[in-house]
């Protein structure tokens, strides 16, 4: 049991701590915040902006299908806008949507300060405006990406898609996926990590175990996407044929790779709504959530389940039947977890007393329309139906049932829901209803009659049908819906602002909920809470100070760490302030990617050294020259500060990263087994590089790398001297190596040959610069005993890159002896 | 079997089926479509119901979530799915001595096919495939640039055309006709507007093959 704090007044502690935690007023405090709340709020509200710019594409889209001519758009253009529709709605407005409310909630619902790396928050905004604004300029000078969402080769490579407009998807996106991956790395810190004190794992909200879902499905399924999208770059660039049938590639990999990512990213968009669901539906039914252990259980099938299931996207590839059924069974399993969810919440309204106010209106909306877009998901799980079906409007008809019905539904009841708690302020009366109605009538008006549209057999991104009069009726009904379900919008929209200038001012937790998030003063302040809650606190407890670490005595972030299972107390972390550098990363990065985007290839090079000056400074920050007596965070609760404990914020981070690093290698592998044996072109002509002068320099690559992990054991990174230049060397002999190599443009064994060493190059520079980062530390004294510093950084990072190497020239030499 | 509906015809139909497969598929279609009905009604019912039920003995955890979540939902699915794997085992290209092999070879954006023509030799058509009615026809489909996708909805389903791989789709026509066929994988510019037709003769009257562009020895 821990004793409370004594109280203090709220108002000085209030003070004290925003003195803190708050961020200048005006255009530096803008650029450099990197406040969880103030973040998140901007994630939330950039990504409604793309929203609106891609349902403006929709409704272009809609009028030129209103009439078969439709002389409107020209194709080209045509084929721009539902691109680019797409891959707004999926890239720009769900996912930063999904970051964003978890981003802002989490560290609140948890009782925590703020998430585990501020900066880096800051950094994938950054990034993610930056990416948005170089595809959005590429969509305003006519150059937008024309492949469809799921770019598939060979269509969108360099002979069938000459133009930047295909570079412009793949590097825009990828840069806006580091705000993804940022994302999903401190979402799964902050929820096992910065909890509040004794919340167990098993009792944490519901939102927070679906937010955990979430950023592990992030940490796998992005890297096969990232590392897609690199090869169709390299290929597109330097014409390495990883996609090119001709030469040992197959467009095959493309898709296998791309759907890898693609089905899992339906279940990363649904998850965190589904969360929403979980949270609001018990409160506005005065009752509590059932079966806790049942959804957390269908949570996690649903992570587990959904990466078994992307071949359901290829039915019509040419697969063999045995095959077919088994991912056909698969995915109907998915629905299995989803039916249990859906049951759980009907039950929840069965045994509580549910209200129709506003968020529960959405929450209708949600069900009359998911219900449906699930069952249609069964049916095209049916392999002979998706024969049929697939790429037809009938496919249009369904994932709009699920995007729409899953995550906008949801997402606008959790808009409504947590307003009061953005703003301060109550919602307006009037508006709220009549644009639910107008969009849930838009919806099922635009979308309902496009399944038969789709079985009367009208393909999917077509603009034109002059032979098709049977389709005119069903298109203008769905048009003229379309134009509805928009003015709905519009009406939200206008709705939220008004709450945002003229809502009264909100009592606090205005619905009666039980979380924690309604613990705090409304509008949120840049600290969340005076003081950390353990259970049975009180909001006016808290505010007085009387939880743990009350206020900032000692004039800087800090926060509470504990166990990630049990919840107990283990330290406390010391969080950077307001900073520039976030902003001058993503911009230098952004610098790199449009080089690469104009093809100035040459200068390749100095953008990546630049990228590497800039994140060198991040270190600066990290770290205590002296040693720190322990905290008392509350009467005989002393806990040490993050400098002096081994398994700080950073080495949890650091695992999420790895995990996802290891996924994209694993992806490669799967890249150069499936190409090996699947691609026709194979097998490759034979190599040169089987030479004595090749296998002796991977062998000395290899010692040097198992001396460098080695000497990364030595007792506070002692070893670093020796091994930095070690490191060094290893990089001039992957530069040997590189030499040796066949010409990368011949085969695809030789390109994935290639590509492999850039990667191990780039292990190994890295581990330099994290060795190069122990010595620095050491000659600063932030290194030294009882302070550790980034050495089990360097540690786990020299042991990843070994066996990545290891199994990578493994590999190799057994290609070439086989 | 299946409800001639009005509005469900036109020459890509999927609802006004021409041949086996194409009947299989809709049949199946029509049976899926009747049950995703009936369970949509029941949910949204028991939605109403929570709103309206003011029932202290209400269903407890274990009917929610063992009954509905778990049992329902797996005798539901177990019961599509089985289907589904039966109508593909029906609708798959399965060697044969009947079987009549024909190409079709896209390209942006048009339809190359060659079929046996009165000699047995190969003959090479544009945009219209010729097929002998009432018999099973393995269609064998390659692309020579982006992927397409061959397609004739009254027939039976979609197979992808892929750059350096064979694909085989089973298709047949009950009746001699025309039938419409489009490419069904986006590819570019030209996609809208990239239909074939596909003539199913009478086998005791082929056709002379009119508008026939080469010939290839058998
Ligand atoms: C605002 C209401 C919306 C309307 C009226 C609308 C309408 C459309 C239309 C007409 C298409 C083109 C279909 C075709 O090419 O034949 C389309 C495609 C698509 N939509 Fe939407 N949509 C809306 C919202 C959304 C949302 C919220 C999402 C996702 C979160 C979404 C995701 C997609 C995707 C992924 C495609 C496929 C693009 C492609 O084929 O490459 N849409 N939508
Ligand atoms: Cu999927």
């Amino acid at each position: 049991m821990i004793t409370p704090n004594p109280p203090q007044r709220a108002l000085r502690l209030h003070r004290e701590l925003d003195r803190v935690w708050g961020r200048p007023a005006g255009w530096r405090g803008i650029l450099t915040s990197v406040n969880h709340s103030e973040l998140g709020l901007r994630f939330m509200v950039t990504a409604f902006v793309f929203f609106a710019i891609a349902g403006c594409l929709a409704m272009l889209i809609r009028a030129q299908l209103a009439t078969p001519g439709g002389a409107f758009l020209d194709t080209a253009l045509y084929n721009q806008f539902f691109t680019m529709h797409g891959s707004l709605m999926m890239f720009l407005f769900a996912i930063p949507m999904l970051e964003g409310l978890g981003m802002y909630l989490l560290p609140k619902m948890l009782g925590s300060r703020d998430l585990a790396f501020p900066r880096l928050s800051a950094l994938g905004w950054w990034c993610y405006l930056f990416g948005g604004l170089i595809i959005l300029s590429a969509l305003v000078a006519g150059v937008a990406p024309d492949g469809g969402w799921f770019m598939y080769t060979p269509l969108s490579s360099k002979t069938y898609s000459p133009g930047i407009n295909a570079d412009v998807w793949l590097l825009g996106v990828t840069f806006v996926e580091i705000s993804a991956l940022a994302a999903a790395v401190e979402i799964t810190v902050t929820i096992l990590r910065m909890r509040a004190p004794r919340m167990k794992l098993t009792e944490m909200p519901l939102f927070a175990w679906y937010m955990l879902g979430t950023s592990a499905m992030m940490l796998v399924g992005f890297p096969p996407l990232i590392l897609a999208s690199m090869l169709l770059e390299i290929e597109r660039a330097f014409d390495w044929p990883f996609f090119d049938v001709t030469r040992g590639g197959d467009p095959l990999l493309w898709q296998h790779l791309f759907w890898l990512f693609g089905h899992p990213e339906v279940y990363i968009i649904f998850l965190p709504a589904a969360g929403a669901i979980s949270t609001i539906l018990p409160v506005m039914c005065r009752t509590k959530i059932m079966g806790y252990g049942a959804i957390v259980a269908a949570v996690l099938g649903l992570v587990f389940l959904s990466f078994g299931l992307w071949v359901h996207h290829m039915f019509t590839v040419g697969i063999p039947h045995m095959a077919l059924a088994f991912f056909s069974a698969a995915s109907a399993l998915v629905a299995v977890p989803t039916a249990v969810q859906i049951f759980a919440w009907i039950g929840t309204i069965w045994q509580g007393r549910p209200e129709m106010r506003l968020p529960m209106l959405h929450l209708m909306g949600f069900f009359s329309t998911f219900v449906m877009g699930g069952l249609t998901g069964v049916m095209l799980a049916i392999v002979p139906f998706n024969w049929q079906a697939h790429d037809t409007a009938f496919v249009t008809a369904h994932l709009h049932y699920v995007l729409i019905g899953g995550f906008v539904f949801p997402m606008m009841a959790a808009a409504v829901y947590w307003m009061p708690l953005f703003t301060g302020r109550a919602a307006v009366r009037g508006l709220g209803p009549t644009a639910f109605w107008l969009i849930l009538i838009g919806f099922h008006g635009t979308f309902f009659i496009m399944h038969l549209t789709g079985l009367l057999g009208m393909p999917r991104r077509i603009d034109v049908y002059p032979d098709n009069s049977e389709w005119i009726w069903t298109n203008l009904v769905s048009s003229f819906f379309g134009f509805v379900m928009a003015a709905g919008f519009a009406l939200f929209a206008l709705d939220l602002l008004l709450q945002i200038l003229f809502g009264e001012r909100t009592r606090r937790d205005p619905w009666q909920a039980d979380t924690l998030e309604w613990a705090m003063p409304m509008p949120a302040p840049s600290y969340n809470i005076a003081s950390l809650p353990f259970p049975g606190q009180s909001a006016l407890q808290l505010a007085r100070g009387e939880g743990l670490l009350p206020g900032a005595p000692r004039g800087r972030r800090e926060t509470l760490v504990v166990d990630a299972i049990s919840g107990a107390p283990r330290h406390i972390a010391v969080l950077p302030g307001n900073s520039a550098l976030p902003i001058v990363t993503a911009a230098v990065i952004g610098g790199f990617v449009l080089l690469m985007l104009f093809g100035f290839y040459p200068l390749a090079p100095f953008g990546l050294a630049a990228i590497g000056v800039t994140v060198w400074q991040w270190h600066k920050f990290m770290g205590s020259q002296s040693d720190e007596p322990p905290i008392e965070a509350a009467p005989g609760v002393s806990l040490p500060v993050n400098h002096s404990v081994p398994d700080g914020l950073a080495r949890t981070g650091l695992t999420c990263l790895l995990i996802a690093n290891g996924t994209f290698f694993t992806c490669y592998l799967f890249a150069v087994g499936f190409l090996s044996v699947i691609a026709p072109g194979w097998p490759a002509p034979e190599s040169t590089i089987g030479t004595l002068p090749a296998g002796t320099l991977a062998a000395v690559l290899i010692l040097i790398l198992i001396a460098a992990s080695g000497l990364a054991r030595f007792p506070l990174a002692t070893g670093s001297t020796v091994a930095l230049p070690l490191l060094l060397l290893g990089l001039g002999v992957t530069g040997g190596l590189a030499m040796l190599l066949d010409d990368p443009t011949r085969h695809a064994r030789d390109a994935l040959r290639a590509a492999g060493l850039g990667y191990v190059a780039l292990h190994c520079a890295i581990a330099a610069l994290f060795a190069l980062l122990c010595l620095v530390q050491r000659r600063d004294g932030r290194l030294a005993e009882g302070r550790v510093a980034a050495w089990p950084i360097w540690r786990a990072w020299q042991d990843f890159t070994l066996a990545t190497t290891l199994i990578l020239v493994l590999l190799i030499a057994a290609q070439e002896i086989l | 079997m299946v409800p001639a509906l009005a509005g469900c015809g036109g020459p890509l139909s999927t609802l006004a089926p021409q041949g086996p497969a194409a009947a299989d598929i809709a049949t199946l279609l029509w049976a899926m479509l009747a049950g995703a009905a009936l369970i949509t009604v029941l949910v949204l019912g028991l939605i109403w119901h929570g709103f309206a039920r003011r029932n202290p003995r209400a269903p407890g955890e274990a009917f929610w979530i063992k009954g509905m979540g778990l049992g329902f939902s797996f005798a539901v699915l177990f019961a599509v799915v089985g289907s589904g794997i039966w109508v593909g085992e029906r609708i798959q290209a399965r060697p044969g001595a009947d079987v009549v092999r024909v190409e079709a070879v896209a390209r942006q954006w048009s339809w190359r096919f060659g079929q046996p023509g009165p000699e047995d030799e190969i003959v090479w058509t544009e945009g219209r495939l010729h097929i002998p009615a009432g018999t099973p026809v393995d269609v064998v489909i390659r692309s020579e640039d982006v992927i397409h996708a061959f397609w004739v909805p009254q027939l039976a389903g979609k197979m992808d055309a892929l750059p350096g791989r064979d694909n085989i789709l089973r298709i047949e026509a009950s009746k001699p006709g025309l039938y419409h066929g489009t490419s069904a994988e986006f590819s570019g510019t030209g996609y809208a507007g990239m239909r074939f037709e596909v003539l199913a003769y009478d086998p005791a009257a082929p056709p002379a093959f009119s508008d026939l562009t080469t010939r290839e020895a058998p």
